[in-house]
Order: structure tokens, then C-alpha cells, then sequence
């Protein structure tokens, strides 16, 4: 056992090893089979040093970060090499001994801490179970301790925000609490597996800051999974870049942010670089879209959209940011009439379209089409491919037989989705970036002329994003069709976008075209938003604290 | 889900000759029987040949959409021309009824249908799911050639009362003198027969009104809930003997009243089933598109609440099946002369007092189909949530 400090100082030295995996191998069950998920990883932690795991999914760096406990998920496991932590071999003592370990002095940070905690159970009585459990503290001194900690990551009253119930603080704030109750013990390892990326940008700029100065104050070792290059980048010392379970790159933070040496890396940095290029402004008089002082509700009471007026124009993509609550897919809702507004009404091509689903003809419908945030559940997972696509093609335009077979091809081209391959598969044997491709020729099929995107790219990994992203740039360049792209995602803004809609609480801050938006002078809102984006610099999160407390100061 | 698809993949050409000669087959025989039989009562016959052309149909849909090997289709031709063999052989025994020729093949099919569409799943079932299948099988083999099996005839006395097991009548006589065997095996039919045409009304009903309940919501399903709850507020085997004792007891009225009573346990599982599917963004996708509420609920809902309904059909099915019986034993179900396991237990209850354990038998087979239902059961449960991780 390392020397304790009554402080919850440093604990051993600062650069002994104190978490060494050699030679890890993890399998994983799929349809009565083993298969490998990772292939022989070393990893080396020394005390204080925070470790960024890095990669797409399904490149095992959270079955890695939490091998590092002794643990396997359920349908995985670990099937060799050694995991020695601070001297003692979690793979050769009991599993009795290993929950000891767990907890007391090695903790884990889930990716969504709405799910994770206990909607049953006060904040503080979760944070307080388990250095009562492991016997570290009496109840009394243990609440002290966390009311400390909440305190020090910057929780808005500390002393009484315990009390509350998880489901009464807000996502950011909850996220802080898991860490509190990781950090209750004084672990001397602190697992991270994607603390923010459920978070908004504004948001988790107050979580990583927060994880960032307590992990330091207590010099505690931590491990930072993320598939985020620019978020570790901010938090690591060092970085593992991992792809399919086998290691990629391995180096300092600085250095591989500098010049990376493997490829991979190098398309990982450059993820969101993809601009796309300048159109000449080609302005029909009359918009594709209009939508004129439009207010809606929930039940009448909860307004959510309050006067919003824009305009869509055609073979232009216009894209409406916000974060999350602030009323933009209650404005797709609109547009597609599934709610009705209290006030206001949306022109299509000049005629007023009816506000309630049921009243719109067919073809009102099929011009305007639809791409969700989630491919898994955007597919019928009980329908081929051939008829998720081919439904629209027959229900639409008509197409049987030969015709609509041809057609269904050229479309599986278009997403370049090989027919042959694909044309028979349920969704089921698709991976995520290739449903997404499928949700859009279900849409294409209608051949419409405005397509509404509702964060078609926030569902996916960042290199299989921007892919998608390209799509459908070309498929705009191809076939001129609209889109309306709702997002929170300011790169993909600045990747895709011609117009820009800001959107704050159910109303537009600011509207206007890109290069106008993201020329200062901002509105304070806009500001906010695009100062909270993560850059590829070791240094941002830094500068970018300093700048604020000055602004504040 | 997987294993299915891929079926297409590896057999590139299917073999429609296969399907189209055992239907058309099939087809003429039954519709020569009916011809033959029926031109007493034209319009029996006529209503022979709509479901003969029907049943064609149908399963001339089911078995093109079938995944097909050369294997698959070996299988469904055998049974089907095993079947048509076994009638012409027993021909005399098979004429009495040319309803239950006619059954006993749509029984065949299906099973043979069932067994290789599902083949793959099947290999990798545990033995306590083989069990009940081979049950499930057996009982279902024994209903549909209870002519063929039974060593006589289903209402005919043929010794005394009461004769103790062995020599002639294998179980003995019951209490008419009609042979216990033979009561056994068309009993089974009878239960059987009745009880799953009960499930299936009132899972069509059921299901129907659920799901329309969970698409539509608002009033509609504020009517639904309501008048299934009042259905449900009294106590069920005293409606079922209430209704009874209006209407009289008759195999029709047993079945339309079992299984609308049944419907209210199957409107509020498949109305909270589909609510969980309505939500989700391929249903909004399609009433975005302008579909139907009938496309919203048939292609929509109920592929994705296949796997909680077909294992409530299975226990649904053994509830029925209990209930008849009970009924029977009550004296209101299944009437005599017809056998049925429930009044078989009543008629011959006085041997119990003697330690003669034969009125157990019908109990006993009850007990046997009830279980070999339920592991079935257990383990298509076990496969819809394992599938789900």
C-alpha cells in the first residue's frame, strides 16, 4: 500500500510506474464466436500523468481503459498478458481483492453520467457510498469531503447541490459530480471514458477544465478516452492513438500534435478541415422556404420557438446551430408539420403549406425530405435495404418492376454503396456511417428538393462524419437540392454551410451568411460558441481560460 | 435476423418448381375430395373450394418468400406427398370428415414451413427447447392423424364399462364403454384444435386494436383502454359462464367468447409494445412520407413486435387451453359425444376413488403440453433478449 497523504497530496513519486499493461489481449463474443478486439497493447502510467486514449469506435480503447481495472465487459474477455498495477498483478489475485482495488484506488468516469448514476438517490449519498464502503472515512467526514470537492470543481452551491436528485442538476454539472465521486476516495487512478462528448461545446469547456485542475490538485494519474484528437489535446500528456485494437502511434501530446509520424494520425488532425467551396450567389427571387414569424408550443403552454423568420433558397445549404434545448429540431417539427405552430405558417415555393401533416398532398411531401440524428433508429431494422429505399420510389413515383430495380441501383451508386453487395442486407449488417448513407438515398428516392439534416453527423465517428459530409456536398453539386442543416457542430458549419441561423431559446440571435457570421464583430451568443470549439493546440484550453477570467475580470 | 438474410445470399436461384408442384398437387386433391363428398350440400362445396383456392394462395406467397435450399424444399414436398399417401391409403377413415383431411394438411405444411424456415435457429436449441418441440410436434402429428392412429372410432362404445388396461382397448374403457385411447387421441384434436383457433382470434383481435390503439393514440386510445378495462374488471371464467348460459354452448360461441376475453391481455401488451416501436424515428419517417395507418402497423410495428408476441402465444395458448378445460370439467365446454380431455377428467372421475389412475391420463397430457409449450417458450425469450445486447 503507497503512503497516504492526510492532504490528498501526492502520493509516491511523481514518474514511478504505476500502472503497467503488457502484452494485452481482449476478446469479444459476437454469434457464438471469439474475436479479437485488441491485439497485444502495452501501456505505461506513471503517477500524475494523464494518458489520452484516442480512436474511432471500435478501435478497443474503452475495453482498454477499463481492462486497466482487471475488468471485462460482459461477452468480452481478457484472454492475455499482464496488468500490473502499483506492484500488484490484477490478473493473479481474486476477483474479492480486485473489487477492493476498484473504487478505493482506481476509479471510472462514465460517458454519460445521466445514465450512470442512480435516479433514485440523492448526488451526495452516491458520492459518500464508497469511501464508507471500502471503510476510508465515516459518513459524516465523507460528506465534508465531498461537499469539498464539489467545491473545488466548481459546482454552483456546493454545499447544498448533494441533496439535489440527479435528474435536478444539469448534464454538465453531473458529469463534475461523477468525478466527485471518483476523486471521493483519492484514487490514485482515474479512468475517463468520454466525459463530454454527450456534452455541448459550451459546456464541456467547464467539464474539462474542471477534470483538468482537479486531477492535477490531487496529482492523480488518469487515463482520457476520447475520440476527440482536439479535446486530448487539451488534457493529455501522452497520447496513444489506437485503430482495430492495435496501436498506432504513441508519443508526447505536443509532439504528436506538431508533426504526427503515422498517417493515421494525420487524417485524425485534419478531420475538420473539409471546406467546401466558394458558389457564386445565384439568388432566385423566390425562396425554396420561408418561414414567416413562426411561434410553437408544446401542449400551449411551453413556448419553445418564438417569431422565427428565415428563408431557404434554392441549391444552398443553410445551416441552423444551437445547443441543445434551444429549438432547433422544434423548427424542423414545424417545417415538416408533425407540430402544428400557435401562430405564423411556412411557404413552400411561394404557397402557404397547411400546418398539420394530414392536410398536405403527396407531393408537398415529397419534396421535402428528412435525414435524423440516429441512423439505428432512422431504419426499419426489420427491412432490406431494397426496401427502405425502394418504398419511396413505388410510394412516390410510381416505380415497379425493372424500373424501380434500376433506379434503386443508380441511387446505391450515388451513396457509394456497391448494389450488388448491398441491396439485400437488413441495417442490422450495416455499420453506422453506411445506415447513414442508406437514410440518404431513402431520401434522394423522393427526389426532393430540400432535404432537412437534423445532426446527420453527431450519431458518427469524426472521419466517417466528414465522408458523409462530402456526400452530400456532392450530391448538392449533382443535384441542386436544398438543405437545411441543423446542428450544434460549429466545423460542420463552417464546413457545409452557406447561410447561417444562430438560435438561442427558441429564438434567431443572428442570421446571415457564413463568411459574415464567423467575422467578428459576433454577437456575444455567437461568440460564446465559436470560442468553445476545441482546436488541434495543446495550448487552447489554456489561452482560452485566461482570456475569459481577464474578460471577466 | 442475420442468419435469415444471409439464406438469400447463398442460394442464388430458388426453385420454384419445387413450391408450385406440391401446391398444385395439393390443390387438386382436396378439391376432388370436396367434389366427391359434398355435392350433397352445394354450398358446403362451394365454400370447400374458396379456401382450397385460398390456401393455395397463400402458401404459394409464404413458400416463394422463402429462403430456399434443395433441402427445405425436399422436406415440404415429402410431408405433403407423405400426406396425400397416408389419405389414400386410410381413404375410409379420412371420408367420414374431408374438414379434417384438409386440416391435418394445413398442420403438416405449416410445420414442415416452419421447420426450415427456422432451421438454423433450431440447430443451436437447448435440449430443454427440444424437448418441447418434439412434444409440440408429436401432439400435433397425433391431432391431425388421429383417423389414421386411433384403433376406433371417436363416440363408438365397443366393450363394457370401466375394462382394466391391456389386451383389446390398451387403456382400458371409460365409463360408457368407448375406448380410452381413442377418446385420448381425438380428445387432443378437439382441445387442441379449439384452443389454438382461439388464440389466433384473439390475437388478431387483440393485437389489431392494440397496435391501431398505439398508432393513433388520443381518443381512440382512451376508448380502447377504457372498454378493456371494464372487460377486464370482472372476473373472467365467470363472464365466460355467464355468456355461456345466454348463449348456449356451441364450439362456435366457445371460441368467439374465449378469445375476445383473451384479446384484452393481448390489446395491453401489443398496445405497450408498439408504443415503445411508435416513437422511433423510422415510424415518424414514415408518416412523414404521408403512409397509412394500415402500412404504419403492418410494416412497420408489427415486424419489430414479432418476438414478444410470439412468446406471449405460447403462454397465451396454454391459458386457453386451461380454461377450456376447465370448462369442460364444468361441464359447459366441448359437448358430448365429442372427446375432450377436460370432461374425459369429469366422466371418469369415480375410478379415482378405486386407485385406478386412468382419469389422470387426460390431466396428464394437459400438464405434458402445457410444459413442452412454455420451455418452448423460454427459450424463443431467451433468443429475442439475447439478440437485443
Amino acid at each position: 500500500m503507497s503512503n497516504v497523504d492526510e492532504n490528498g497530496g501526492a502520493r509516491g513519486v511523481k514518474g514511478d510506474v504505476l500502472l503497467e499493461m503488457r502484452g494485452l489481449k481482449i476478446e469479444g463474443q459476437a454469434d457464438d464466436q471469439w474475436l479479437g478486439i485488441v491485439h497485444g497493447i502495452d501501456v505505461t502510467l506513471r503517477r500524475g500523468e494523464v494518458l489520452g486514449l484516442i480512436g474511432e469506435s471500435g478501435a478497443g480503447k474503452s475495453t482498454i481503459g477499463i481492462a486497466a481495472m482487471g475488468f471485462a465487459r460482459p461477452g468480452c474477455r481478457i484472454t492475455g498478458g499482464t496488468i500490473v498495477f502499483d506492484g500488484i498483478d490484477l490478473m493473479g489475485i481474486s476477483e474479492e481483492e480486485r473489487r477492493k482495488i476498484r473504487g478505493a484506488r482506481i476509479a471510472y468516469v462514465a460517458q454519460s453520467a445521466a445514465a450512470a448514476f442512480n435516479p433514485a438517490h440523492k448526488l451526495i449519498d452516491q458520492c459518500t457510498e464508497m469511501p464508507v464502503q471500502h471503510g476510508i472515512m465515516p459518513l459524516a467526514e465523507a460528506e465534508a469531503d465531498a461537499i469539498d470537492i464539489f467545491t473545488r470543481l466548481q459546482l454552483p452551491d456546493p454545499d447544498t447541490i448533494g441533496f439535489r436528485y440527479p435528474h435536478q442538476v444539469s448534464g454538465g454539472q453531473l458529469q463534475r459530480a461523477m468525478t466527485a465521486m471518483a476523486m471521493s476516495c483519492r484514487p490514485d487512478l482515474i479512468i475517463f471514458d468520454e466525459p463530454t462528448t454527450a456534452l455541448d461545446v459550451t459546456t464541456q469547456i467547464e467539464v474539462l477544465a474542471a477534470i483538468r485542475r482537479i486531477v492535477k490538485e490531487f496529482n492523480t494519474a488518469a487515463i482520457y478516452i476520447t475520440h476527440d484528437l482536439a479535446v486530448v489535446a487539451q488534457m493529455a500528456d501522452r497520447i496513444m492513438v489506437l485503430q482495430y485494437g492495435h496501436l498506432v502511434e504513441e508519443g508526447y501530446a505536443r509532439d504528436m500534435i506538431a508533426n504526427p509520424k503515422e498517417k493515421y494520425t494525420a487524417k485524425l488532425l485534419a478531420v475538420r478541415s473539409f471546406r467546401k467551396e466558394k458558389v457564386i450567389e445565384t439568388h432566385h427571387d423566390l425562396p425554396l422556404l420561408k418561414i414567416e414569424n413562426v411561434t410553437a408550443s408544446y401542449g400551449g403552454e411551453i413556448i419553445v420557438l418564438k417569431n422565427i423568420s428565415m428563408e431557404i433558397h434554392h441549391a444552398r445549404t443553410v445551416a441552423v446551430v444551437g445547443e441543445s434545448g434551444s429549438g432547433k429540431s422544434t423548427l424542423a417539427r414545424v417545417i415538416t408539420g408533425l407540430l402544428p405552430p400557435s401562430e405564423g405558417h411556412v411557404r413552400y415555393g411561394g404557397e402557404i403549406m397547411s400546418a398539420a401533416l394530414a392536410n398536405r398532398s403527396r407531393d408537398q411531401l415529397r419534396r421535402m425530405q428528412m435525414i435524423y440524428q440516429m441512423p439505428d433508429t432512422a431504419v426499419n431494422p426489420k427491412h432490406r435495404v431494397r426496401e427502405i429505399i425502394g418504398r419511396p420510389l413505388e410510394f412516390y413515383l410510381g416505380l415497379k418492376g425493372a424500373d424501380k430495380e434500376a433506379r434503386l441501383r443508380e441511387l446505391l451508386e450515388m451513396i457509394e454503396l456497391d448494389p450488388d453487395e448491398f441491396i439485400d442486407r437488413f441495417p442490422g449488417e450495416l455499420s453506422g456511417g453506411q445506415k447513414q448513407r442508406v437514410c440518404i438515398a431513402r431520401a434522394l428516392a423522393a427526389e426532393p428538393e430540400l432535404i432537412i439534416c437534423d445532426e446527420v453527423t453527431s450519431a458518427l465517428d469524426q472521419l466517417v462524419a466528414e465522408e458523409i459530409l462530402k456526400l452530400l456536398q456532392r450530391l448538392q453539386d449533382e443535384l441542386q437540392v436544398s438543405y437545411m442543416f441543423i446542428t450544434h457542430d460549429l466545423a460542420t458549419v463552417r464546413a457545409i454551410a452557406d447561410e447561417v441561423v444562430v438560435m438561442l431559446q427558441g429564438e434567431i440571435v443572428e442570421q446571415g451568411p457564413k463568411d459574415e457570421i464567423f467575422t467578428p464583430p459576433h454577437h456575444e451568443y455567437t461568440e460564446l460558441l465559436l470560442s468553445s470549439v476545441p482546436e488541434m493546440d495543446t495550448e487552447w484550453l489554456n489561452n482560452l481560460l485566461a482570456k475569459r477570467a481577464a474578460a471577466a475580470g | 435476423m442475420v442468419s435469415i438474410s444471409m439464406g438469400s445470399t447463398l442460394s442464388a436461384k430458388p426453385s420454384p418448381w419445387a413450391c408450385r408442384l406440391s401446391v398444385t398437387a395439393v390443390h387438386f386433391f382436396i378439391l376432388v375430395l370436396f367434389l366427391q363428398n359434398m355435392n350433397a350440400d352445394t354450398w358446403l362445396a362451394i365454400l370447400g373450394v374458396i379456401v382450397v383456392h385460398l390456401y393455395s394462395a397463400v402458401a404459394l406467397y409464404l413458400w416463394s418468400n422463402l429462403d430456399r435450399t434443395t433441402a427445405g424444399d425436399t422436406v415440404i414436398v415429402a410431408v405433403t406427398l407423405e400426406f396425400i399417401l397416408i389419405a389414400v391409403l386410410f381413404w375410409d377413415r379420412f371420408s367420414d370428415w374431408p374438414w379434417s383431411t384438409f386440416f391435418g394438411l394445413f398442420v403438416m405444411q405449416s410445420c414442415a414451413y416452419l421447420g426450415v424456415r427456422f432451421w438454423r435457429g433450431l440447430s443451436k436449441a437447448p435440449p430443454t427447447a427440444w424437448f418441447g418441440l418434439v412434444v409440440i410436434l408429436l401432439y400435433v402429428l397425433m391431432a391431425a392423424a388421429a383417423p389414421v392412429i386411433a384403433p376406433f372410432g371417436e363416440s363408438e362404445i365397443v366393450g363394457f364399462e370401466y375394462e382394466p388396461w391391456g389386451g383389446e382397448f390398451l387403456l382400458g374403457t371409460d365409463n360408457l364403454g368407448r375406448d380410452m385411447l381413442t377418446r385420448l387421441i381425438y380428445g387432443g384434436r378437439n382441445t387442441i384444435g379449439i384452443a389454438f383457433l382461439t388464440t389466433c382470434l384473439a390475437f388478431f383481435l387483440g393485437s389489431f386494436l392494440g397496435f391501431v390503439a398505439a398508432t393513433l393514440g388520443g381518443w381512440t386510445d382512451q376508448g380502447l383502454g377504457r372498454l378493456c378495462d371494464i372487460m377486464m374488471a370482472i372476473p373472467g371464467l365467470i363472464f365466460i359462464l355467464m355468456v355461456l348460459s345466454v348463449t348456449g354452448t356451441s364450439i362456435p360461441v366457445l371460441i368467439v367468447v374465449i378469445g375476445v376475453l383473451d384479446s384484452t391481455r393481448v390489446f395491453r401488451l401489443s398496445r405497450a409494445v408498439a408504443m415503445n416501436i411508435v416513437v422511433m424515428d423510422y415510424v415518424e419517417a414514415a408518416r412523414l412520407r404521408g403512409e397509412s395507418l394500415w402500412w404504419v402497423m403492418w410494416r412497420e410495428v408489427l415486424p419489430n413486435s414479432m418476438a414478444p408476441l410470439v412468446a406471449e402465444f405460447g403462454l397465451r395458448f396454454c391459458f386457453v387451453f386451461l380454461t377450456l378445460s376447465a370448462l369442460s370439467f364444468l361441464g359447459l365446454g366441448i359437448q358430448p359425444p365429442l372427446a375432450d380431455w377436460g370432461s374425459m377428467v369429469r366422466e371418469n372421475a369415480t375410478l379415482i376413488t378405486f386407485g385406478d389412475i386412468t382419469p389422470l391420463l387426460p390431466a396428464a397430457s394437459i400438464a405434458l403440453l402445457t410444459v413442452g409449450v412454455n420451455f418452448v417458450v423460454d427459450w424463443f425469450l431467451h433468443l429475442t433478449s439475447g439478440l437485443r445486447e
